[in-house]
């Protein structure tokens, strides 16, 4: 047995105090030193921290970042997310390719470099983008990528590339990123100015229940996609029974188009820790997990500093602010590349140490989350507008935004507009302003709430966002007039496919089925019947999926097949007699020909 | 005594226990909920998603799902019917099923479920996966070409063999039963009297030399359809 290696492995599990449900920090700890989990590190682990080596392996094989066989030193990740497909990342792709002599998914012979594709990294408003090891890149073009395989060529460390430092806290010492912030629009209440701590000490004054109060009467909903009451789902967890109660932060960002609550997590980091603290005090709760998608691992180091200058405060740690019995922590939890752990429960799943399947409800959460306790679980945007809701109070919030939806949401904004960024608006915007703001003329279609959510064109523009028309995670992507429709939808449904946990039969099958159809007619070889046959089927999978991924993953077809019903139909080929041919004889030959090296005489 | 639910499964009133799920409920009142995952012994697993059923209009998976006093359960709507058919074919089309070699024909409830649900031929192209066989242990056979991921030996080994000798590996279309060892079964600690050696709904997991001790055509579901030990329940009662 490889002496260095069982070393290494050791060390990382004393670190993680061999415990089982920390496998996710030990198993990503491994990668980085080592590039690859072996199979020899799993079994090692597996005895360290007494667990089965197939477990250890269900874990690493379901994380995108985590892999088997080793990889190079650097490994660069393009994102190929439809945004950045639009702003050409294929031909930035294809410049690294070239200037490193592999192709996508390969490693060069030296073994120092990998080159991969990974799925939106939240940086649509400056795609085309890519990760390098734990680096963001972004504005690329094929000169920016030649030069960074030239200075990788020369030196194997993606730190020391030399970049344009992006605004705020980007340029901070601890995170060195040429990422800019594109705050384009202030509202009232997360990019405000604000009093630190005031909202905490209000909260700590009031008796739990009564913060819990405040919270349902701001009638805050979740703003993390599914809109659920933040005070109700608290009430849930404060009166669950559990000696121990959790707080977790979801932070995984990643539907693709969204990109706000990086940054949130950049500058606004100080009403995020602050609202998880007061969630804490709320619920009673001393312990606080923040869910970092593995794509943000580049501020980790800020957050844990700001972590520490909290706790040096008071303002985390034991006897919150000197309120006596309120302990209160916050640790970072690192994710390792997998959409589907956005899903509360599959967040569950990861923070404890396993494979990111999402759980079977009930028992929920608020009973039964995180290790068992009562949890709950909160976006990092929801978090924030508790601060400002315990500093200015429930009816000061309830007094922006609209009567059934309260306060203002963060938008990000990008695709085939002038002016992509985030924004901060009162819920109740309308399409047409929010167009008119950010510059997009010309706009075909309009992604609400990333593919997950909905394709609207043009005679919707009248429509609002707002909990009861167009509800929203925040993902806007606008379409030109000069883009193709359903290449988009496909490309959405490959990210369905390629993201799904694959726990369930309709989600892991039927989303493959949906964009094997769709490509049918997108190729010209649809009929008429395809049509019901994608409508039936995305039903289907919509009714019988076991989680939100399934249950909204064949949106981007549905949904066109609504709006854009006509480009379908212009591709349906019409035949002349009433037989409708299911069956394409010269496909079906193919494979016997290659075999036969001959073509077929009679077709 | 025990505290009861009332609820109504497709208009049939019924009388659980507090705590029960639908499926359990259902199953106690000879009402037949067709279902691939769940088996009585095991916890519910939740993942083929065949029992799907409303409640209150809301769909659910029976199996999962706790009963409550005063709901609404449908079961046999045409459209709920159409969905589990179009999960059967998935599972059909998702592996490679050949049937008529198969030595679980017969005893096999996904090819059971297909002739309860009326199922001649699936409706979704084939998507023909290269998938593995093991063949190493002395005494069990695993053909992944027929796994439907439904759980079962996962959960048997780990729960009631104490082995832990199945787990999930993969995402998505890459998901795959594994076993607790770099890549063969043998080299594992399973033994042919394992309760994870007589789960598997199909046959991915199936005891070497015995495979024929039944002739086809003397087989479980060659003689009733699968469900009917369920509903059997109900007509004894009336
Ligand atoms: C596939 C999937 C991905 C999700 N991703 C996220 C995410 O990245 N961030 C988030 O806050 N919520 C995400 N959600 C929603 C969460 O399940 C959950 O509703 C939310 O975190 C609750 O917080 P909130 O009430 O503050 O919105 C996702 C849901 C699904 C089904
Ligand atoms: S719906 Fe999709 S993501 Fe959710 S449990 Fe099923 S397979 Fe997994
Ligand atoms: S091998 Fe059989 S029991 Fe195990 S998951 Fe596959 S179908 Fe289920």
């Amino acid at each position: 047995m490889d002496n260095k290696l069982e070393q290494a492995v050791k060390q990382i599990c004393d670190e993680c105090g061999n415990d089982r449900t920390r496998i996710m920090d030990i198993v990503i700890a491994l990668q980085k030193s080592q590039g690859c989990v072996s199979s020899q590190a799993m079994d090692l682990i597996a005895k360290q921290v007494n667990a089965h080596r197939v477990e250890v392996e269900g874990v690493v094989s379901f994380y995108a970042f985590l892999s088997k066989d080793p990889k190079g030193k650097v490994v660069i990740r393009v994102c190929t997310d439809v945004v950045d497909r639009m702003k050409g990342v294929n031909e930035v792709g294809q410049a690294f390719q070239a200037e490193l002599g592999i192709g996508l998914g390969e490693t060069t012979e030296d073994g120092n470099i990998t080159l991969e594709h990974t799925p939106c990294i939240g940086m649509c408003d400056q795609a085309p983008a890519a990760l390098i090891n734990d680096e963001v890149f972004t504005n690329l073009s094929e000169d920016k990528a030649k030069a960074i395989v030239q200075a990788l060529k020369k030196d194997a460390d993606p730190k020391k590339i030399s970049i344009e430092l992006g605004d705020g806290n980007n340029a901070n010492e601890l995170v060195k990123s040429e990422v800019k912030n594109n705050i384009c629009k202030k509202g009232e209440i997360i990019f405000a100015d604000n009093e630190s701590g005031a909202g905490l000490k209000k909260a700590l004054e009031l008796a739990p229940a009564d913060v819990i109060k405040e919270i349902k009467e701001s009638k805050l909903r979740g703003r993390g996609g599914a809109g659920f009451p933040t005070g109700l789902k608290w009430d849930f967890a404060s009166k669950a029974e559990g000696d121990q109660k959790y707080v977790l932060c979801n932070a995984d960002e990643g539907e693709p188009g969204t990109f706000k609550d990086r940054v949130l997590l950049t500058e606004r980091y100080d009403l995020l820790f602050e609202g998880m603290t007061i969630t804490g005090y709320a619920i009673g709760a001393n312990a606080g997990v923040i869910y970092l998608r593995g794509e943000y691992a580049y501020l980790r180091a800020f957050l844990e500093n700001k972590l520490v200058e909290r706790r040096d405060k008071n303002l985390l740690g034991k006897n919150v602010l000197g309120k006596d019995g309120f302990d209160f922590d916050i640790r970072i939890q690192m994710g390792a590349g997998a959409y589907v752990c956005g899903e509360e429960t599959a967040l569950i799943s990861s923070c404890e140490g396993m494979r990111g399947d999402p759980k079977n409800r009930p028992p929920f959460p608020a009973q039964k989350g995180y290790l068992g306790c009562p949890t709950v679980v909160n976006n990092v945007e929801t978090l924030s507008i508790v601060t400002r809701i315990m500093e200015k109070g429930a009816a000061w919030f309830t007094g922006i935004g609209t009567e059934a939806s309260a306060g203002t949401k963060i938008l990000s904004i990008s695709g085939d507009c002038e002016a992509p960024g985030v924004y901060e608006f009162p819920i109740g915007i309308k399409i047409e302003d929010l167009l008119k703001e950010v510059k997009a003329e010309n706009a075909q279609a309009v992604l609400i709430g990333g593919p997950a959510g909905q394709i609207i064109s043009a005679t919707e523009f009248n429509r609002y966002i707002c909990f009861d028309d167009l509800a929203t995670g925040g993902a806007i992507v606008i379409f030109g007039a000069q883009r193709n429709i359903l290449e988009i939808v496909n490309e959405y449904m490959d990210f369905f496919i390629e993201e799904n946990c694959g726990y369930c039969t309709p989600c892991r099958v039927g989303n493959v089925l949906l964009k094997q159809r769709l490509e049918k007619i997108i190729s010209g070889k649809g009929e008429k019947a395809d049509l019901d046959y994608l409508q039936d089927l995305g039903d289907s999978v919509i009714l019988t999926s076991r989680c939100g991924l399934g249950q909204t993953s064949p949106n981007p077809i549905l949904t066109t097949l609504k709006n854009f019903r006509s480009l379908y139909e212009g591709l349906i080929k019409v035949e002349k007699d009433i037989m409708e041919p299911t069956f394409d004889v010269k496909a079906a030959l193919n494979d016997a020909e290659t075999v036969a090296e001959r073509q077929s005489v009679i077709y | 005594m025990e505290k009861t639910v009332k609820f109504t499964i497709d208009g049939v009133e019924i009388t659980a226990k507090a705590g029960q799920t639908i499926m359990q409920a259902a199953d106690e009142a000879g009402i037949y909920i067709p279902r691939l995952c769940y088996m009585n012994e095991l916890k519910p697993h939740g993942s083929c998603r065949v029992c799907t059923v409303m409640v209150n209009g809301n769909p659910q998976a029976a199996c999962t799902q706790p009963v409550a006093e005063g709901t609404v359960v449908k079961s046999e709507t045409e459209k709920i019917q159409a969905s589990r058919r179009d999960i059967v074919d998935m599972l059909f089309v998702e592996g490679n099923h050949f049937c008529m070699v198969c030595e679980k024909s017969g005893n096999c409830e996904l090819q059971a479920m297909a002739y309860r649900l009326g199922i001649c031929a699936p409706k979704y192209p084939y998507l023909f996966p290269k998938l593995d066989v093991d063949g190493s242990h002395p005494d069990i056979f695993i053909d992944r070409n027929r796994c439907i991921l439904c759980g079962r030996c996962v959960e048997a080994s780990q729960d009631i063999d104490g082995k832990g000798v199945f787990e999930f590996v993969g995402r998505g279309q890459e998901k795959r039963v594994a076993v607790n060892a770099e890549a063969k079964l043998a080299d594992t600690n399973m033994e042919v009297t394992d309760k994870a050696a007589d789960v598997c709904p199909v046959g991915a997991i199936i005891k070497k030399r015995v495979g024929f001790a039944v002739p086809v055509g003397e087989r479980l579901y060659d003689k009733e359809p699968i469900g009917s030990d369920i509903e059997r329940k109900k007509n004894g009662k009336t």
